[in-house]
């Protein structure tokens, strides 16, 4: 049984291709069930990102022109205008892949914890649509763990990706929390509204917009349940608010250091954190020199995200020896199941050579106590235990050296064991 | 019993400078090394109260009545003080100002023969529990507010100096280091208020003659008092306070390890 990945991600396909590719929840449903009538385990994780179908099948060649055809009539491409956009990987190459994907790795961030929940929802439709076999759900069962894993064990995703997680958490170094905390606006564009988002997302109390336009500032305070105020009323919101989001269209300063320190003499030393989006700069740099002021204009803030995406990669290394190890397991694990149904055979002739014998020795045991037949059970069935567990133990360790094959083949000749079932139909694991 | 404390004295010291090494590693590379720092503060403590127990056991009245003997409650007292919030995530970084600090003076504590067999004090056994305890304890507190304010002003500098790597490392909020370091004296300074009252009380029956030691001590009320007059009622935060802090615990120091060893405990 061999665990073959077909797909295609943001580094291979453009977005226009990744749309045509993308799985609709009926349409993942029924492709699951057309790949499991097929024989295979099936599973698709599909994202705005990605587009990766996970099969495991007796015939890797069969299991990707399955995969193409899929996907072939999803998008309604032919072959050759799929083929440059898609990758194949199989078995161990296949497992690592997963693995990466759910420690973020293959992320455009580093470690970004929405593809975890991506992971663990592919794995759900999969089971919903009863297409997951033994392999496939070792597979995801340990590409969650891996993910967590990674997450627990290194700070891959601690630090802020985007400029208004950066600047959320800045604040956040700043105030105990933000829950409760007044949020100043001042202007009513797209930046402020994706930071104040941000903010809001984290608790923060009240929200003031206050912009040139009256009309824009009362739309954005309504969205956000706050209230809008005129641009001359800044310097009285200010002795209140937390947090100022500037990112007017201004050409000057709106806020100046003088404002500000007048305001910060009524505030009784509660400090305030700026936040200026704008170009050009809201706020006078001069206010980060007030105490109780701190002011990151879009630049300090871009430094601080590069940084923070820089740690990420930094702890990625981390992250890449997890999944290494993880996919070295699963793939000693899926060795493994070649040799299973070998040792299970040579079990079950043992035992049927013992009970024969037992049989056989009917006559002769007629005469035994019950306590004294039990001796003579367990003493028989001890021994064949004993003679097979070497063996046992032997085969395991040659089918993780990936010479599993070579042993039950020489297993099933020299005890006349013909041949098993597909391994990975009966897990023993 | 000599053999025995001096046996607990190097796990406790061991535990303390593995600790201190452990956060500043952690610095460098935030998250690798903060639980070994942590079981470090956890193990060494133990260690250092299971040799107090034994000094305390073998004593012949209150054993930690000489300077060194009270330099290592003193140090019990401050990680103790640190255990009870400074591991949780955002105060770990405390411990870069605190473990250093507790390893330094434990040594010296060992140097000057306060780990070993406890000395007979020539002072009654329950005024110097309560005046040596509670000032010690006072101490104790001070000392953690003072790395609070210590953090406070670093983390403060970073912020303002808008440094990329500001959120490499996991840290307290302005807020919480200042709050929490106004509590921590809030708490310290009226067991400073009982200690040097009873000290007064001794002196006043006993008889005994004013000295720096003393003069030291109530200026370092004084200067928390203040501190929190100026936190509390006229509404100072931040730098302010922090500096007010450290200027408190310079106090502290002075009389510590400049003027105690020469005059009581």
């Amino acid at each position: 049984m061999h665990l073959v990945l077909v797909g295609t991600s943001y580094q291979r396909a453009p977005v226009e291709l990744r749309e045509l590719l993308a799985y609709e929840p009926e349409l993942r449903r029924a492709s699951l069930e057309r790949l499991r009538a097929a024989g295979a385990e099936a599973a698709i994780l599909s994202t705005c990102n990605r587009t990766e179908v996970y099969l495991a099948a007796p015939d890797p060649d069969d299991a990707e022109e399955r995969v193409y055809a899929e996907l072939g009539a999803l998008s309604g491409l032919a072959e050759s205008e799929l083929a440059p956009a898609l990758y194949t990987v199989a078995d161990q190459a296949a497992a690592l892949h997963l693995f990466r994907v759910a420690a973020g790795l293959d992320s455009m961030v580093p470690g970004e914890a929405q593809i975890l929940g991506q992971v663990r929802e592919a794995y759900g439709a999969t089971r919903e649509a009863k297409a997951v076999g033994p392999i496939l759900h070792r597979l995801f069962r340990q590409a969650l763990r891996v993910g967590k894993r990674v997450r627990t064990e290194t700070a891959i995703g601690e630090n802020p990706a985007s400029v208004s997680s950066a600047a959320a958490e800045l604040a956040e170094r700043v105030f105990d929390e933000l829950a409760g905390r007044r949020i100043l606006l001042l202007g009513a564009g797209k930046t402020a509204d994706l930071t104040a988002a941000n903010l809001i997302s984290r608790g923060v109390g009240e929200i003031v917009v206050a912009n040139r336009s009256r009309e824009r500032a009362e739309a954005l305070a309504r969205r956000f349940g706050g209230r809008a105020v005129g641009l001359d009323l800044v310097e009285a919101e200010l002795v209140e608010a937390d947090v100022v989001v500037a990112s007017t269209s201004s050409q000057g300063y709106v806020l100046s250091a003088q404002q500000v320190e007048r305001a910060m003499r009524r505030r009784r030393g509660r400090p305030v954190f700026f936040i200026d989006i704008a170009v050009p700069r809201d706020v006078d740099p001069a206010v980060n020199e007030i105490e109780g002021c701190y002011l990151y204009d879009i630049d300090d803030l871009e430094r601080v995200v590069a940084e923070s995406v820089a740690g990420r990669r930094e702890e990625a290394v981390r992250a890449e020896a997890i999944a290494s190890v993880e996919a070295d397991d699963f793939r000693a694990w899926q060795l493994s199941l070649e040799v299973v149904p070998a040792i299970a055979s040579l079990r079950e002739r043992a035992e049927a050579i013992r009970r024969a014998e037992l049989e056989r020795a009917e006559n002769r045991l007629g005469s035994l106590s019950p306590s004294q037949r039990r001796a003579v059970e367990s003493l028989t069935a001890q021994i064949v235990n004993k003679l097979l567990h070497q063996p046992t133990v032997r085969m395991k360790e040659a089918a993780a050296a990936a010479e599993g094959v070579l042993y039950a083949d020489a297993l099933r000749h020299l005890f006349d064991l013909g041949d098993d079932a597909d391994p990975a139909g009966k897990p023993r694991q | 019993v000599g053999e025995l404390a001096f046996a607990l004295f190097w796990p406790a010291l061991a535990g303390y400078a593995e600790a201190a090494v452990a956060y500043v590693g952690d610095t460098m590379r935030p998250g690798r090394l903060v639980r070994s720092a942590i079981w470090g503060v956890r193990v060494g403590w133990l260690a250092q109260t299971a040799l107090l127990v034994v000094q305390a056991a073998d004593a012949d009245g209150f054993p930690w009545g000489s300077w060194a003997g009270s330099l290592n409650l003193f140090v019990w007292m401050c990680v103790g003080a640190y255990l009870i919030w400074g591991c949780r995530a955002p105060f770990r970084l405390l411990g870069l100002a605190v473990m250093p600090l507790a390893s330094l003076l434990l040594v010296l504590a060992w140097a000057a023969g306060g780990v070993g067999e406890a000395r007979r004090s020539e002072f009654g056994d329950v005024f110097l529990a309560l005046h040596v305890g509670l000032v010690l304890a006072a101490f104790a507190g001070f000392t953690v507010a003072a790395g609070l304010a210590a953090l406070y002003l670093w983390q403060e500098r970073r912020l303002k100096r808008r440094t990329p790597r500001v959120l490499r490392l996991r840290a307290p909020s302005l807020e919480s280091l200042d709050s929490l370091a106004g509590r921590t004296i809030a708490f310290a300074l009226p067991a400073l208020i009982l200690g040097i009252g009873i000290g007064f009380v001794r002196l006043e029956s006993d008889g005994g003659g004013f000295d720096a030691t003393m003069a030291v001590t109530l200026l370092t009320l004084v200067v928390y008092a203040a501190f929190l007059v100026l936190r509390y009622e006229v509404g100072w935060r931040g730098r302010r306070t922090a500096y007010l802090a450290l200027a408190g615990f310079a106090l502290v120091v002075l009389v510590r390890l400049a003027l105690t060893p020469f005059g009581h405990f």
